[in-house]
Formats: C-alpha cells, structure tokens, sequence
C-alpha cells in the first residue's frame, strides 16, 4: 500500500508551506495583510500536521520512496523585495499550497477507497483551509498584479 | 434655555413603545440676534455626525447666524445635538476660510487663482497618464461631500481616468459596516430603520457609544427610557459610557476580543433553543457551519477570553433571545476592531437566527460615522462600482459603461477596488504619484502617523488637496483648492438609516471657494474627458443635473432614488430609499419579505471568505445557489496580532468625544465645543493610576513601537489594562509641526487592517505608560461623558464640570407639533 507514501508527502509538504509562510511574512513585513495573515496560516499548517499524526501513526510515514519524492517541492529558499518580488513570493506560495491541495485530494480519495472515517473527516477540516488559502493567494496576487507589472519602477 | 454643552441631549420627552417620539425645536442663534431678525430659513440637515438631522439654517445679512431642527423630519423630530447647534454653521462661518487657491513655489504655498491651480493639477496629471497610466493617479475622498459630487467624482475616477485607486476616509469610519451587509445580506442597504427605537423591547449596543457619537439618537433612546415599558439595554463596550450607565448587562470586554464574545451570545441562542428554525430554513443558508464554528464557546470560554463574567453573557443572550423585539446597533468599537467584519456579521446572525429582521421594533443599524459616508458607498467614490453594483459581475460593469457611454474596458473591473491604506503604501512606493485628496484630514486621521507624514511628503508625490482650511495635511500639499462648504452650495446626502435630504444653499462662499462639484467637473472638462460619441463626459451644469444622473443609475438597484427628486425633498422630511413606482414614499425597513438581495445577478459581491478576505468568486457562489437567502458568514475568533507584552503591558484604544468630529477642523472653530474640551486627555482605570502612582492630570508619556504621544491622565471609569485617548486633537492649533507634536492618538496606532473591509484597526495597539510630570490640576476632559473622572482623584481637586455657560444656551420647544408619522404605507400594512 503507497498511502504512507502519500500522508508522508502531504505531512512534509505542510511543513515546507508553513515555514515559506513564515519567511514570507517576515520578508514582507511593510505588507501588514501579508505579513500578519502569513503567520496565521503558517499555523494553520502546522494544525494541519498535528491533525494527521494519528493517522501517520496508524498507517506509518514513508519519507523516502523513489517516485511521488520528485513531488517534493523546496519552500522558499529567502524573499525577494519590492513589488514584484512580493507577487513572485506569492506566486511561490501558490505552488507550494497547490502541492499541499492536490496532495489532500489524492489522500482523500484514498480515504474513501478505505472507508477510513477518521482520515476523511481530517481531510474534511483540513482541506478546504487548503483551498481558501490559494483563494486568498490568488485574491492578493489578482489585486497587486496590475500594479507591480505596469506602475511600478 | 438650556445649557447643551452640560446637557447634551437636552430636556427629556418621554414616550411609551409604539408611540412615536414626541417633537422637541433645538435652536440657536448668534450672540445678538433675535428671531425676529433672521431674514431666511434654508433647508438642509446636519453634517456634523451620521445621524442626518433635519435642520434650517438661520441667514442674516447674507451670513449664517444659527440653526434650528426641522420639526417635521422623520429622523430627528425637530432635535439637535451640541456638534449640530455649535459648529455647523460656526465651524464654515470663520476667519480662517481658505479663500484662494494655493501653489507651491520654492517649497512654499503662495496664494494663486484658478486657472494657475487647475493647470498645474491638468499638466501634471496629463503627463502621468501619458507616461505611466492610470495607475499612477489616487484620489482619497471624504465621508463629508454630497451625493453630486461622489457620483461626478467616481465618473471622472472610473470613466475618465480608469482608476481603481479610489476610497474615502468612510474606510475608516463604515467601510465594515457595508461589508457586513454585503456579505450576509448580499448587498449594501441598512435594514432597519430609527423607529425601531420607539417599538422595540430590547436593544444592544455593539461597540457603540451611541450617546457622544449620534446624540440626537440617543436623546430618542433615554426618551424610551424615560417612558413607561422602557426597552432592557446592553452594552458592549471597555469603557464606562452613558450607555454603559444605562444598560442592564454591560460587557466591558477586552479590546480585540468582540469575535469570542459573539460567538457566545450566538451558541447561547443555539444551545436554549431561541431561534426561529421556520425562519433559519426558509430565509438563510450555512446554519450548520455558524453552528459548529461557535461550539467551543461556552459563557466561561468567552469570559476567559474576553475578561467578562460568564453570568453576564448568559444574561445578555437571555435577553435577546427572550425579547420579542430587538434592535442593534453597531459603530466603531466592532469596525475598527480586530476580526472587524466577522464581529459584525455576528451581529446580523443574531438577527437571522431568530428572524428579527423587516419588522417593527426588530431591526440591524449598521451604523455610519460620518454624515454622507453612506452615498460615498453608493456612488462609488470609494471603489465600489456606482449603485451598488458588483466588479466582477460582467454585466453590471456593463450597465455603467452604457449609462456613462463609455468603453466597458476603461472602468477597473479586473481587481477589488484598492482601499485607502493600499492607496497610501502605492504612494510610499512611487507607483502613486498624483493623489487627490478631497475634504479629509489624513495627517491626522490615519494610522501609525509618523508614518503617514513619510508618504505625503515623499519626493515625486503631487499631491492636491481639496478643502476649507489649511489643515495640518494641507502642510504637504502641491496645489490647495478652496472648497465651498455645507451651506454654501445645494445637493443631497444620505444617512444611516437611508434617508435623503436635500442641503440648499444659504450663502455665498467667501472669496473664490467653489463647490467640490464644480472643481471635479472643471478638471473632467480640462481633461478633455470625452464619451463614445465624443461628447463631454461630464456634461452637467448643477447639482440637480448630476443628481438626475444618478438617479438613473440607481434605476432597479436596492438604492433606488428613482423616485425622488429636488422638488419632492423640499419643504418637507427627508425619504428613506428605495423611493420609486412601488415605494413611492420611500421604505421604512429593508426585507420584511425575508428575501434578500444575493441572487447572482444581482448581489453587489460574491463574498468573501471572513479569516481571510479570500474572494469566493462568481462560479463557487453561483453553485452555493443563495437564492434570495441571507448567508450566515463567520470566522474563528483569532487573538489580536499586537496583544500586551512585558514591554508594552497596555491595551490601546482610541476614539471619540461628544464635543468633536473628527480633526476638528470645524468643532474646533466653536468656542462653545472648544471650551468643553479644548485639549487632548489619555484615560486611565483607577486601579492602573494607583498601581503607576498617577493621580488625576498628571501627565503621562504613552508610547508603541511607533511613536508617543504626550498627555495629561483623566482617572476615568475605562477596564482595567487599556487605554483610551481621543483621536480628534492634531497640530493646526497647537503651533508646532505635525513632526515635532506628540498630541495626535494616532502617532501610537498600528497600520494593519480587516481582511474583509479593509478598515484599519485603530482601536487596538499594545502601548506603554511612565509619568513626565506632575498635574498642575485636573485633566480638561469633559465630566459629562465616557471620560467623567473616576475614583477620587488622588486628593487632586476635582475636575470642574464641564458646562458652557451662558454662549451655550439653546432654545427648546417641546411638542409644538405632533410627531412626523414614518411615511409608507407598508408601515401600515
């Protein structure tokens, strides 16, 4: 069975999402909605890991495999500065949260192949946090884009 | 006659529930002036606070010489309050009057004409669009114009330029208020009415210091009070005010927790079983997730968080889900809080649950604080699009470009609209380099000061500053044009509780002021603004075309004015809209038919997620299928995000007095306001004073991580561990420059915002307190309201009582006629 692949993937792909959160938020701290909802939904994630740890238990982690580990995406290696750079952190951001999304879906459908009660009412709480957090990604980006592109030196 | 600086709401006419509120005529006139010898009466309603108060103003020789309520209006049946009677016609009729345009040369504003100003303005802005775009103009306006001059100043924006960096000073004072309704309701549109006050059984008070910030309002509340079945009041608020002290439940919560606090009174209602499941099923969505979000939130969870008593929740929930009729308000200790908008839309979901909503007695006052804030939301001169139409809504852009007969592609549509403190930072980035400020003070209104005073003197800012004094933000400005003010031109403006009036012009303006009106439509003619068919975009010649004009764009939308017209607000009361074929009165209260405006094709927004301002977007709103069914919307309570630490062990609030609006730039010009409270105080509790060793007036350096302020203590009756200063003292009369002063409450305020409407947070902050010097005396804080001293003053001589004496008198005319009857026929269906 390859869902511990996949709770392993999803575990580590909310760390990675929670720290660039975190670096984002400190990078873009003259943004206060990005600086102070960042850490919010670092924790979040974080609430997120806590949240399929019984289930990690029950079914052990794997941390290495050899295919879905090319799905591993790196966080944020620092942050960029100015306007642009605060769209492409974000951009970043969306990525990473993307993986984190799709991952839950995966896992949710694996969930109801198993009729595992417990692992589908966690991807139920956790997921559409997910999901308003690419809402809210694509909500900020949509409203700095114009003028980072066109207006700004 | 009475003194209405000590008692600011005057002679009590107590009334009985279901009767209406008897008729009482404020009036005052000038030093010296009989009545006999005032030459006209002019027809307007009052601008200093959101209430909208019929009132007349008295013209002698061509000036303003006093004013008196209009007995006939249904909004304040002849009353005035201290702001009204003192500074509208004192605070325009004033040496100081800007009366030339202003341009700066060599670094220093010099007296000029229009045609230097405006050419300067049109050169400047015409190289910008060339070179960079629409993109690079801003315009921040005011909560104080009329309705002609938003609706001109949203077509040039929206039309002309093609901006979406447009928003008003309302995002500080109501912005939250429109949110909440559009997210629960669909749409913008207050739903209940002031005579709710005179026909309900209970009200509750949500971070609304009604008694100083609407006093003729409140006047109409103390009346019920005062009669016979006297409605049970509640009271949420930290500080100990003259609602607090009528109140039978007072929760003086800690700043920044409102969210935690309603989601208990909401699980109190759930849990008891007071709501009306008929309603919830028939007229409302999303029950299931309002339920499960406020799960945890037991009576003692809230009193952990809130540092209430658990008792005193379980009491207030009792008492609104036990009334039969049950009225709220709610002002800026909810708006410019944390989680702003989701405390808010708690307050409507009490409202749903029990289906309190439409009827008499049972109403929601999404409160206003400023007097025509409401059309700024309308017109669209703070982003909206004109109508309360919705941006991303294809279609709706389309109706404006068809009504204005322009390209759809010019007006922003592809983004929110960009809200003031968005605005401000594109400015601190130079992305901004032509901003328009119009009748607004935002050197001293807006948060984190030092900070502001950065951005409005950034190098490549051209900035145009529009108003009636030279205000402390006039100190930066490029260009000054001198506006004619309240009384001196003609237009219409809303309040609160939706309702028109008509202000007519009773004077000339001194020197070469002109109308906001006339300045935007002589720069949109300038401009060469041009419709499709090449004509000018603006093409009107008054007040009265520009108000024709909207009423066709408000045509089927829930603010219709369609039926209104200058003629028809003449002579008599101000119309609550929609006023139109089938309201042809106007309409006392919104939904009584329990459908809301949240139709796809109609809603003014799809919504938004309430954590963290996520839009929902048209295609996850459609599938939810609303249907004409209010949204129950919230949000997990979240802690502040600047809370008391070792360093700064205070939680700060800031707000306001009865004797002031805003930066004063008018109630300041009163001698009577002025006296009364005539410089900036900080609030302390009496435990706090005691454990600082600071007794009554001695003055105090408060601090944050961003700047100080230095004021005298007033011991007053505000909770233990937070601090209040008043945020209407700046510079202008102080002498020093802004960046040399330490009087302005929001050198200390934090720049973050709601997720939702975007209102900043002004009311929380973690500051520090040290003493810098013994009191010579007492505090000049005013004894008659929320900041009345406490304790006993350390053996420090009492503070006298505040009273105004013999220039504060006012007439009052008790019942001279029957009350105004609420127009509608629905009323009485």
């Amino acid at each position: 069975m390859k869902l511990p692949v996949y709770l392993g993937l999803l575990h580590k792909s909310e760390g990675t999402l929670a720290e660039s959160f975190r670096q984002v938020s400190e990078g873009h701290g003259h943004e206060p909605d990005v600086h102070f909802l960042c850490q919010a939904l670092a924790a979040q994630c974080e609430e997120h890991q806590k949240a399929l740890q019984p289930i990690i238990d029950r079914y052990g982690e794997v941390e290495d495999d050899d295919e879905p580990e090319r799905l591993h995406a790196d966080g944020l290696q620092d942050t960029r500065s100015g306007p642009v750079g605060l769209l492409r952190d974000l951009q970043d951001l969306y990525l990473l949260a993307s993986l984190v999304d799709i991952t839950w879906t995966m896992v949710k459908q694996a969930a109801q192949g198993l009729r595992d009660k417990e692992l589908l009412d966690v991807v139920t709480g956790c997921d559409g946090q997910t999901s308003t957090q690419l809402k809210w990604l694509q909500t900020r980006m949509k409203q700095a884009a114009p003028q980072a592109l066109i207006a700004a030196g | 006659m009475v003194d209405r600086i000590a008692d600011i709401w005057g002679t009590r006419t107590p009334y009985a529930r279901d009767e209406r509120w008897p008729v009482r005529v404020d009036q005052v006139l000038a030093e010296g002036v009989r009545e006999s010898e005032v030459e006209r009466w002019v027809q307007s309603a009052c601008v200093l606070c959101s209430n909208g108060c019929g009132i007349d103003i008295a013209v002698k020789d061509g000036s303003m010489v006093g004013v008196r309520g209009r007995s006939m209006d249904i909004v304040n049946h002849g009353r005035l309050g201290p702001k009204g009677l003192f500074a509208s016609w004192q605070g325009v009729n004033n040496k100081d009057r800007l009366t030339k345009p202003l341009v700066r040369e060599n670094g220093v504003l010099v007296e000029s004409d229009w045609e230097t100003a405006m050419e300067r303005i049109v050169s400047r802005s015409r190289a910008l669009l060339d070179e960079k775009g629409p993109l690079s103009h801003g315009f921040y306006t005011s909560g104080q114009l009329f309705l002609e001059e938003y609706y001109a100043q949203a077509i040039v924006g929206k039309a002309g330029i093609g901006t979406p960096h447009m928003d008003g000073n309302t995002r500080l004072c109501t912005a939250t208020a429109a949110a909440a309704m559009k997210e629960s309701f669909g749409s913008d549109g207050q739903p209940g009415s002031y005579v709710d006050i005179d026909e309900c059984d209970a009200m509750f008070l949500f971070g609304h210091n009604m008694a100083e910030t609407q006093t003729v309002l409140w006047a109409r509340v103390l009346d019920r009070i005062a009669g016979p079945d006297k409605p049970r009041l509640v009271c949420v608020d930290p500080r100990d005010t003259e609602v607090a002290r009528h109140a039978e439940v007072h929760l003086p919560v800690r700043p920044g927790t409102n969210l935690a606090l309603m989601h208990g009174l909401v699980r109190e209602l759930f849990v008891n079983g007071w709501i009306d499941q008929d309603y919830i099923d028939r007229h409302t969505m999303n029950v299931d997730e309002l339920r499960t979000t406020v799960e945890q939130w037991t009576p003692e969870a809230v009193a952990e968080t809130c540092g209430v008593e658990a008792d005193d929740v379980r009491r207030a929930a009792e008492i609104f889900g036990t009334s039969e009729r049950v009225l709220s308000t709610v002002l800026q200790g909810f708006y410019q809080s944390s989680q702003a908008t989701a405390s808010s839309c708690g307050v409507n979901n009490l409202h749903l649950l029990r289906g309190l909503l439409g009827k008499a007695g049972c109403g929601i006052l999404q409160m206003n604080g400023q007097p025509t804030a409401q059309n700024n939301r309308e017109c669209g001169a703070d982003g909206d699009l004109s109508g309360f139409r919705n941006w991303e809504n294809p279609e709706h852009v389309q109706e404006l470009a068809d009504l204005w007969n322009v390209d759809a592609s010019v007006i922003p549509h592809w983004a929110p609209p960009t809200h003031a403190m968005q605005i401000f930072r594109y400015v601190e980035q130079g992305s901004i380099e032509f901003l328009w400020i119009s009748a607004t003070n935002p050197a001293v209104s807006m948060p984190q000061l030092p900070r502001i005073r950065d951005i409005l003197s950034a190098e490549g800012l051209f900035l145009v500053l529009q108003d009636l004094y030279l205000t402390e933000t006039a100190q930066y400005a490029d260009v000054v044009l001198p506006a004619a003010a309240w009384g001196e031109k003609t237009g219409t403006f809303t309040n609160v509780n939706r309702t028109v009036h008509l202000s007519e012009k009773a004077v000339e303006p001194p020197g070469e002021a002109r109308s906001d009106l006339d300045t935007f439509l002589d720069y949109s003619m300038r401009m060469g603004f041009k419709q499709l068919d090449g004509s000018p975009l603006l093409g009107w010649a008054t007040s009265e075309d520009a108000f024709n004009a909207w009423k066709e764009c408000t045509r089927g939308r829930p603010c219709d004015y369609t039926g209104l017209t200058y003629e028809k607000l003449r002579g008599g009361s101000g119309v609550p809209w929609p006023c139109n074929e089938d309201h042809p009165e106007g309409t006392v209260r919104l939904y009584r038919d329990g459908v809301f405006p949240t139709d796809p094709e109609y809603c003014e927004s799809y919504g938004h997620d309430l954590l963290t301002g996520a839009s929902v977007g048209p295609e996850a709103y459609k599938a939810m299928d609303p249907a004409g069914r209010a949204i129950f919307k919230t949000a997990p309570y979240h802690p502040a995000h600047e809370t008391p630490d070792q360093d700064y062990p205070f939680r700060y609030t800031t707000g306001r007095t009865v004797y002031h609006f805003h930066t004063r730039t008018k109630t300041g010009r009163s001698p009577q306001l002025n006296g009364a409270a005539p410089d900036v105080w900080v609030e302390m509790s009496v435990n706090d004073a005691e454990s600082y060793g600071l007794v009554e007036g001695d003055v105090v350096r408060v601090e944050s991580r961003r700047g100080h302020i230095i004021a005298p203590v007033r011991v007053s009756g505000i909770r233990d561990g937070s601090i209040f200063a008043p945020f209407h003292y700046g510079y202008w009369d102080e002498g020093v420059a802004p960046s040399a002063g330490h009087r302005a409450a929001n050198e200390l305020t934090i720049t973050e915002w709601d997720p939702v409407s975007k209102q900043p947070v002004l009311k929380n902050a973690a500051v520090r307190v040290e003493k810098v010097a013994d009191g010579a005396g007492a505090s000049s804080a005013p004894t008659t309201t929320a900041s009345r001293p406490a304790g006993r003053g350390g053996g420090r001589k009492p503070a006298l009582p505040t009273a105004g004496g013999p220039a504060a008198q006012a007439q009052e005319t008790i019942a001279p006629v029957p009350p105004p009857a609420v127009a509608t026929k629905e009323e009485h269906s």
